[in-house]
């Protein structure tokens, strides 16, 4: 066991613990979205998780960060929510915000970032830029909303530790840059019975399609 | 009937890429390497090519796909007849490009990326094809057309349009001579 400060409090935690996850079990909460729990190689792609830690240049992410004896963190520095903030709104203006029609509302990760943040969801200064079309039906089982997604890659993760073949990947770059599925023979599919990744996005861009 | 050319013809494509597949090693960094060569022989990844090659170095045919649209060399679509580009660099973006690529895009009826149905015309978009001072600059059968303008696009496809119709019907009076 270590111990560090976190926010002025004292704190011992696990050697090679994240500090994202110390912080977390200990009710300090940090924005992330790409991050989860068990994670060997955190992909650190949402740039949300900033802190400062005393004698480190700069904001650093938590959630690639091991915790070390006598580390001295701040989670709550104006550095910190700016760079939050600043990554929110850009989440947000690729967004297709209409929390009264979304499945999501009042369980979403992004309306309870915003919240803590202090962020509209529709920000100001930002043009919009949504994808088409607004539904991806490619999948047998699943419908996407690519401007529900915030391409955190959590679906991907969970697919490839259940499945050794994973069929969900990252496809095209850029603002193009969407989750994808391939064509693949119907019965081969497991994810009928599956939907790991319907379960764990944060912003329900994943559904199982409705029959009937 | 054509329908049963393309197939024939994608039957062909397959054979030519499992023969050649064997020259590859089984380790999932030969990817890129076997997506060139596709694209590089037969100028296009066909969907069961992408099958073929998840199978061969036994991985899923989705990470193949999100590999090979993760670059701008691989195609999914066969090329047209009259291979179409619409310059999109620097130069082209600030000059109005896009507008070029969705005029085309509109009055082809495709998207960027996509072939007409009738395999006359593909589009896609370019980075810099080096005459910027041209721009917007678009490709058309290798010919470079500067200074694009929406006119310009009709004018150049209507082009294309009296051409072949003049072809039909020389080729149906040939028939009638017969
Ligand atoms: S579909 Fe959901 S889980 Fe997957 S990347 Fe998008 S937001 Fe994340
Ligand atoms: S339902 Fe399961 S198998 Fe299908 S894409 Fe989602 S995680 Fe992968
Ligand atoms: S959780 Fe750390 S960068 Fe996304
Ligand atoms: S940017 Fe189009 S030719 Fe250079």
């Amino acid at each position: 066991m270590i111990t560090l400060t976190i926010d002025n409090r004292e704190i011992t935690a696990k050697e090679g613990a994240t500090l994202l996850q110390v912080c977390l079990d200990h009710d300090i909460y940090i924005p992330h979205l790409c991050y989860l729990e068990g994670m060997e190689h955190a992909a650190a792609s949402c740039r949300l998780c900033f802190v400062e830690i005393e004698g480190v240049a700069g904001p650093v992410t938590s959630c690639t960060t091991i915790v070390k004896e006598g580390m001295v963190v701040k989670t709550d520095t104006e550095v910190v929510r700016h760079l939050q903030r600043a990554s929110l709104q850009l989440l947000l203006s690729v967004h297709h915000v209409d929390c009264a029609h979304c499945p999501a509302n009042r369980k979403c990760a992004l309306q309870d970032m915003a919240k803590f943040l202090k962020v509209g969801l529709k920000p100001k200064y930002l043009e919009q830029h949504l994808k088409e079309p607004e539904i991806d039906q490619g999948h047998p089982y699943l419908d996407y909303y690519p401007n529900r997604c915030v391409l955190c890659g959590r679906c991907v993760l969970v697919c490839k530790n259940s499945h050794d073949r994973p069929f969900l990947t990252f496809a095209k770059r850029g603002l193009d840059t969407v989750i994808s599925f391939y064509e693949e023979d119907r019965a081969e599919m497991p994810c009928d019975e599956c939907l790991a990744c319907v379960e764990i996005c944060p912003v329900s861009a994943l559904m199982k399609r409705k029959v009937g | 009937m054509t329908k049963q050319n393309n197939s024939d013809e994608e039957r062909i494509i397959l054979e030519d890429i499992e023969s050649r597949l064997s020259s590859f090693g089984k380790d999932r960094w030969n990817l890129i390497p076997i997506l060139q060569m596709i694209q590089t022989r037969h100028h296009y990844l066909p969907a069961d090519a992408i099958r073929m090659v998840a199978n061969y170095l036994d991985i899923a045919a989705c990470e193949v796909y999100g590999v090979a649209t993760f670059y701008n060399q691989f195609r999914f679509n066969p090329p047209g007849k009259h291979p179409i580009q619409v310059c999109l660099g620097t130069a082209c973006h600030v000059s109005g490009g896009d507008i070029i690529l969705e005029n085309f895009e509109r009055k082809l009826g495709i998207r960027e990326g996509e072939t007409t149905e009738d395999r006359e015309f593909s589009l896609e978009r370019v980075a810099c094809v080096g005459c910027c001072a041209l721009a917007p600059v678009a490709v058309v059968d290798k010919i470079v057309h500067g200074r694009m303008a929406p006119s310009k696009v009709e004018g150049l496809l209507l082009g294309f349009q009296i051409e072949k119709e003049k072809q039909e019907r020389a080729k149906r009076s040939d028939e009638s001579n017969l």
